[in-house]
């Protein structure tokens, strides 16, 4: 893959930078133009690709970027900067909803459970399964497609800073996700089968130029929850929480997909999640969230708020893709204001 | 080291997961209603305890649609 299409001024200086040999030395100045705060972190077109091309250096990287970048002191306190206030903004959307949380009556597991059952949102998977058409649901696809190349993987970031009893829960789910010692059943290589036959490109990052804001935001909160040792917890609530919202919604997509005739090999990826995560959220939320929390109450806070944005931010997409698609727009596109494309 | 477990020595544990399904690890198949021998193909399987699965006999979350707690 190479660098995504700048958006602004900030990712344009950084990419410009990252295309040119590292210094060695951390020297890097923040980008001139960098604002005195970010208005809307969530939906800052250029603060989001910027953080996911850094994100992005510590999983594959880019063909025109050198590796050294990766470790680049002054590149990381850009990366942090921009993480501070995206943090920031995560932290005030999730506030109201993770202090509902906090401190109630009963199991862990039990709250995270009712909360996800609780969240309010748009019914996304109910107008794939009947409603979409062709077109919206191949954009569906491809917008989803910048997180489901690289499933998982920024959950692994967390499995050596867990203690031993819930790494091995966490190990036991990501080797169900890795395919069981099956390389063509990992999650990843099914959804590229599912981009494929659906006449998509299942190529990681293809379509990273025509996603809004809030795809990147969506995948740069995994990678801060995952990169974090502090933010271990929220790593694990948000996987609870994703696990736990996903089994029945596969069931709608694998049966919108076989509405449309993609067939059977397109609609496998989301018939094996309906399997698979209904043991997952058992696993991330029971053996997982609930024991983290058990083992050192003072990560309860940060669970409540992982499982929280990764509703929030859920929610946000359907409202977003929905809200396109009734004025008859869409998400996916080549050009990214923070609006969305006319058709 | 804990050595309550040798490698070799095959070992099934269940685990009952409250308001939802029954956990299996190390089950090799299940039998279900109909008398099929189903192989366990993942690690950690759930098995269906609300019967109203569309997946039997495998838990597909439908329980959470159901009113009432199982
Ligand atoms: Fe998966
Ligand atoms: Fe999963």
């Amino acid at each position: 893959m190479l660098l995504p299409r700048a958006r602004g001024a900030i990712s344009a200086e950084v990419f410009a930078r990252l295309l040119q040999a590292p210094p060695g030395v951390g020297t890097v100045p923040m980008p001139p133009g960098w604002p005195d705060h970010f208005e809307d972190p969530l939906e800052d077109e250029d603060l989001q690709v910027t953080l996911w091309a850094l994100y992005e250096l510590h999983y594959k990287g880019f063909e025109d970027v050198e590796d050294e970048w990766e470790w680049d002191a002054g590149m990381l306190a850009v990366r942090r900067e921009l993480e501070r206030s995206f943090e920031a903004a995560l932290r005030t959307l999730a506030e109201p909803h993770v202090r509902a949380v906090v401190g109630g009556k009963g199991d862990l597991a039990d709250r995270l459970f009712d909360l996800t059952e609780a969240f309010e949102g748009p019914e996304l998977s109910a107008y794939l399964q009947r409603t979409a058409t062709r077109e919206q649901t191949e954009e569906f696809l491809a917008l989803r497609s910048i997180y489901h190349l690289k499933e998982s993987d920024p959950q692994s970031w967390a499995i050596p800073r867990l203690q031993p009893a819930i790494k091995s829960r966490l190990v036991e789910l990501q080797f169900d996700e890795y395919g069981g010692g099956r390389p063509e059943r990992v999650h990843q290589a099914l959804y590229a089968t599912t981009l494929e036959r659906a006449g998509l490109d299942p190529a990681y990052g293809a379509y990273i130029d025509d996603v809004p804001a809030i795809v990147l935001a969506t995948n740069n909160a995994m990678s801060l929850f995952g990169l974090h040792r502090r933010l271990n917890g929220a790593a694990m609530g948000h996987l609870g929480a994703f696990e736990a919202t996903s089994s029945l919604p596969c069931v709608r997509y694998a049966a919108g997909l076989r509405r449309l005739g993609f067939g059977d090999d397109a609609a496998f990826y989301f018939d094996e999640h309906v399997e698979a995560d209904a043991v997952h959220e058992q696993l991330a939320l029971r053996g997982i969230c609930a024991a983290l929390a058990l083992d050192d109450p003072s990560q309860e806070a940060d669970i409540v708020f992982g499982a929280v944005i990764c509703l929030a931010l859920d929610v946000r997409f359907a409202e977003q893709l929905l809200g396109a698609w009734d004025s008859d727009a869409n998400l996916l596109g080549p050009e990214h204001d923070g609006v969305p494309v006319p058709a | 080291m804990s050595a309550a477990v040798r490698p070799d020595e095959p070992q099934v544990e269940v685990t009952l997961c409250p308001g939802g399904p029954m956990l299996l690890r190390g089950a090799t198949h299940v039998i279900d209603d109909d008398g099929r021998r189903v192989p366990v193909e993942r690690p950690v399987v759930a098995l269906c305890r609300c019967d109203k699965s569309g997946r039997k006999p495998w838990c597909d979350g439908t329980h959470k649609l159901l009113p009432l707690e199982i």
